[in-house]
């Protein structure tokens, strides 16, 4: 038996990084009995060792809970976890298109930070109501009228029903309840329409296949029905229809208005496009959702095995990841500098440093990133269109007409004391204000910067520039032309082709120039002299030279020291696999792995 | 009678390995060992047992140096020395010109046996100096003084036909100004050949230990090059340039025993860890013997010697030796040894690329009949080896 439409609520909890989102969840579903108390962990909803580490969701999550309200009725609330994260916009926006109303947490201690803002706008633009709550009230530092007046301020919502609770300890728990049942809508829809659902998210199971999290608008879905994909056209039909409490449990039907999981059978989640719209073949609905588009890679970076002979299980690794991931792109990639690895595409900064993290601590690889770069586009003099995702395949520069790169709209709240620092940052990184306003003893700052300016190490010296206070949050604008050039480093006029960047003409001098010295320093001194350069087309704009060394010979090598000696020779023979010639000398790859890991600052 | 098949141009030498030493050095990496008690006797005869068993092998071969080093060879008693002499001349020839050299460290007692060891035979002795300033010796861990060394230097120059002397340089907060000074005042000492060795860390030494705790520094590549160049330029002009990296001489004056090794001739090692490289057959064999002093006199009391069994040396192995060895010498090395070393044609040696690189560096020479590196080359040997050989 499905609900009735009006005994649904169905809601998503959106909240900065840390305001405690995942601890209220927890709260609610142990409150609803979703749960026993022997087998709450903390943070339920997040699977991940990763999202349960640094407090993010990566994937969407629903929870179906019973309540009971005061009037006697019990309600059915599906409770949805989105990825907050910008990187994962597109992913958060198909969740809140799924629901009709959000709760919106805030922390009492810290007040409205720049993702809160973010996904409040994003929810605004799903229609949804909002329910503010404020958190953390347990906590000595609260100050649960600051909050709301940040929020009003701010966000220019209504706090005069906001709802002040504790996850942690369970305040006001049961007063959230009775607001989500009376401040928020039920869901519309037509149970005798065609079939017509929205597909949120989908993973993975090793068990199951690929698990499809739906939201039904229309209609219903059936064990057995024969269903449609509309975006990518594939039919499959209904194995399983269910339901999250969190505990899988399979029902019979998902009605109009609620939410739940199917699985056809699906082995690839890449057939399971998030927004794609699912319909019944037979009888199918006029039109898909609005909104579809699939999600497009924004930051590349090439990963490459410190060991080389780790090259395999490095293929396999990324598989494995991309089973799960279908906005994970990579394609495999030869360095003459680092061997072979693979170019990747990720969605954001976040996912890129998610994958990586994943692919160290699941996988155990010990990996080279390359410095991250964005998607250009190219007008070539002959007028082809290019885009470019990996600097080395920048063309000459007499072939180039325009390169046009990505650029975002950033919000930046953070303590007024940082002000000055963070505003230098942003012109330095090519940024144009767009507004400065003041909340509080707080400033809330939007700046227009080129992506390529913030891939690299833009948001460590935000933290760094303001003790960790300030908030940053990014959505992807416009493409725009700019004045950029590839600047190559050159070892012995060769150009190692893994340090190759495209970089603003203004900053190409200052980056060049660091990159050479640090090249210097480690590169070991060799028989030969060894120019370091860094050069735009062919002109050379920073160069260092590492001298030849004075002075390599064994004193003593006498008739009890050949064979010794000789197999020393052998030895560095093998060892010179993990060199690479450059003119006549070789370098260990170990220097190029240090001057990238060592970021942009000394 | 085996077929001898070593490069005509070569020579063939016997090194003798004494294995004990009164004190360990710091710096000395070599297989030396401090007993209380020596049975001189019992080594003695296991030393003549050795060299019988490698004569054996080798007949007809014509000896042309013998050398006994260390441990301190100087402990030695006389007879010892004696018996091995004599126990060589019995079973190989020895050519007219027979070099051969003890080493000596200079303490009064050592020198004072100076006359019993050439009645034994000894011709040469090289002694192991190191430095001629007190406070140098001292944390060398040298026994003897700096008068001690002046005296075992005058009595080896009235003893021996021949006499050379070590010295060890590049030590912590050597000035080159200094150096100079002590080099100059060595060179007046000086019979036709000195040893220069830069002080170098070795795994296993008490150096070592005491380096990588931080006790005291050694200069680095810079300021060694400095030391380096300041030494070549004083031996030079005093008319005994380096004809081996660490090896100067008045001409004719070089170690024949020595340059059988950077020559790649063949050559016995008798005693405990003592190496070889013996041409059998025309089969170029590696020869070690046990390292440690009681194993090896067990084994030779029990089997006639004490030596591993024998590594065969490959062609292409034999081809790096043979370079690694020949470029330590300003002479060069004669395209022909490579190519009775390696059986290949020498139009086949080298990569031309990094032979010109080399060669327009200024670090190499390659004629029709000889390459060789040069001064600058061979300060930087070790590289250039890698470069070249990799």
């Amino acid at each position: 038996m499905t609900k009735p439409l009006e005994h649904i609520r169905n809601f998503a909890i959106i909240a900065h990084i840390d305001h405690g989102k995942s601890t209220l969840a927890d709260r609610l579903i142990q409150s609803c009995g979703g749960l026993e108390a022997r087998e709450m962990t903390e943070q339920v909803l997040d699977n991940m060792d990763i999202e349960r580490e640094r407090g993010i969701t990566i994937k969407a999550q629903t929870v179906r809970l019973a309540y009971t309200a005061k009037d006697g009725i019990e309600y059915q609330f599906n409770l949805m976890d989105t990825p907050g994260h910008v990187d994962f916009a597109y992913e958060v926006s198909r969740s809140l298109a799924s629901c009709e109303g959000s709760l919106l947490v805030v922390d009492s201690t810290q007040g409205v930070e720049a993702q809160t803002l973010a996904n409040v706008y994003q929810a605004l633009d799903n229609n949804h109501e909002i329910i503010t709550v404020v958190n953390k009230i347990d906590l000595p530092a609260a100050d649960v009228e600051a909050a709301k007046k940040e929020v009003e301020d701010v966000i220019g919502l209504d706090t005069s029903r906001a709802v002040a609770v504790s996850g942690k300890t369970g305040v006001n728990i049961p007063a959230l309840l009775e607001a989500i049942v009376t401040d928020l809508p039920a869901p519309k829809g037509n149970p005798d329409a065609p079939t017509k659902a929205l597909l949120v998210d989908s993973w993975y199971d090793s068990y199951l296949g690929v698990v499809i999290l739906v939201r039904v608008i229309d209609g219903y879905l059936k064990k057995g029905q024969k269903i449609r994909f509309m975006a990518t056209g594939a039919t499959r039909d209904i194995d399983r229809v269910g339901m999250f409490t969190p505990k899988k449990v399979v029902l019979n039907e998902l009605g109009p208005g609620e939410m739940g999981f199917i699985t056809a059978a699906i082995k690839d989640i890449s057939d399971t496009r998030v927004g794609d719209t699912i319909t019944d073949e037979r009888h199918q609905c006029a039109a898909p959702l609005a909104g579809f588009k699939p999600s497009v890679p924004m930051v590349f970076c090439s990963l490459f095995p410190a060991d080389s002979s780790e090259f395999e299980k490095l293929r396999e690794s990324i598989g494995k990841l991309k089973l799960n991931d279908a906005s994970l792109h990579y394609e495999a990639e030869s360095s003459q500098a680092l061997g072979m690895g693979f170019r990747c595409g990720f969605l954001g900064l976040l996912h890129m440093e998610i994958i990586q993290e994943r692919l160290d601590r699941e996988f155990d690889l010990d990996l080279i990133p390359t410095a991250p770069s964005v998607v250009y586009e190219l007008k070539l003099t002959n007028g082809d269109n290019l885009t470019i995702y990996n600097p080395v395949d920048m063309p000459e520069p007499q072939r180039i007409a325009e390169i046009h790169e990505p650029w975002i709209k950033a919000t930046i709240l953070t303590p007024d004391e940082y002000l000055g620092g963070l505003l230098q940052l942003c012109q330095e990184r090519r940024g144009t204000q767009v507004e400065l306003t003041y909340v509080g003893n707080r400033a809330m700052l939007v700046y227009m910067l080129p992506l390529n300016e913030v891939v690299f190490d833009f948001y460590d010296r935000l933290k760094s520039i303001s003790r960790g206070y300030a908030s940053f949050d990014y959505a992807i604008d416009h493409y725009q032309e700019g004045d950029l050039v590839k600047m190559e480093i050159l070892v012995n006029q060769e150009p190692v082709d893994a340090l190759a960047m495209i970089v603003h003409r203004s900053q190409a001098e200052r980056r060049g120039r660091q990159l050479c010295e640090r090249l210097k320093d480690l590169i070991p001194r060799q028989m030969f002299k060894i120019a370091i350069q860094a050069a735009i087309g062919g002109k050379i704009v920073a160069r260092e030279d590492l001298s030849a060394m004075r002075k390599d010979v064994t004193a003593k090598c006498y008739g009890g020291d050949i064979s010794r000696k000789r197999k020393l020779l052998d030895k560095q023979k093998k060892g010179k696999l993990k060199m690479r010639q450059y003119g006549n000398v070789d370098i260990p790859q170990s220097a190029f792995i240090a001057a990238l890991r060592m970021g942009d600052e000394k | 009678m085996s077929v001898i098949q070593t490069h005509p141009e070569s020579s063939f030498g016997l090194y003798i390995h004494w294995p004990f030493c009164l004190s360990k050095c710091p710096y000395c990496d070599f297989n030396s060992h401090v007993h209380d008690r020596v049975d001189h006797d019992a080594w003695r005869e296991a030393l003549v047992r050795e060299i019988n068993h490698y004569a054996a092998m080798t007949p007809g071969r014509v000896l042309s140096s013998i050398f006994f080093g260390g441990g301190t060879p100087s402990l030695m008693h006389p007879e010892t020395v004696a018996a091995a002499i004599d126990e060589a001349q019995k079973r190989w020839n020895f050519s007219n010109d027979i070099e051969i050299t003890l080493e000596a460290n200079p303490t009064s007692v050592e020198a004072d046996k100076f006359t019993a060891f050439r009645r034994a035979g000894v011709n040469r002795v090289s002694l192991g100096i190191q430095s001629l300033r007190e406070k140098d010796l001292e944390f060398l861990g040298r026994k003897h003084n700096v008068g001690e060394a002046r005296r075992a230097i005058e009595i080896a120059g009235a003893t021996f036909d021949r006499f050379s002397f070590d010295l060890i340089y590049a030590r912590p907060q050597q000035t080159v100004a200094a150096w100079k000074e002590e080099l100059e005042e060595a060179l007046t000492l000086s019979g036709g050949h000195i040893s220069l060795y830069q002080l170098t860390i070795e795994p296993g030494t008490a150096f070592f230990a005491q380096h990588a705790r931080g006790d005291f520094m050694i200069p680095n590549d810079m300021a060694a090059g400095d030391l380096y160049e300041a030494t070549q330029d004083i031996l030079g002009a005093a008319g005994m340039p380096a004809y081996e990296i660490s090896n100067h001489a008045k001409p004719g004056e070089e170690s024949r025993h020595n340059m059988t090794y950077w020559r790649y001739g063949d050559y016995v090692g008798v005693g405990p860890g003592a190496h070889g490289r013996l041409t059998l057959d025309g089969q170029k064999k590696a020869t070690r013997a046990h390292r440690a002093p009681e194993i090896w006199l067990n084994d030779v009391t029990a089997k006639g010697h004490g030596a591993h069994p024998f590594e065969d040396v490959t062609p292409d192995q034999r081809m790096t030796e043979a370079l690694m060895m020949g470029l330590r010498l300003s002479e060069g090395i004669p395209l022909s040894r490579l190519e009775h070393e390696s059986g290949r044609h020498r139009d086949t040696f080298f990569d031309a690329k990094k032979i010109k690189a080399l060669s327009d560096e200024g670090y190499l020479t390659l004629s029709d009949t000889h390459i060789a590196a040069t001064a600058s080359g061979r300060q930087r040997l070790n590289a250039l080896l890698s470069y070249l050989v990799g």
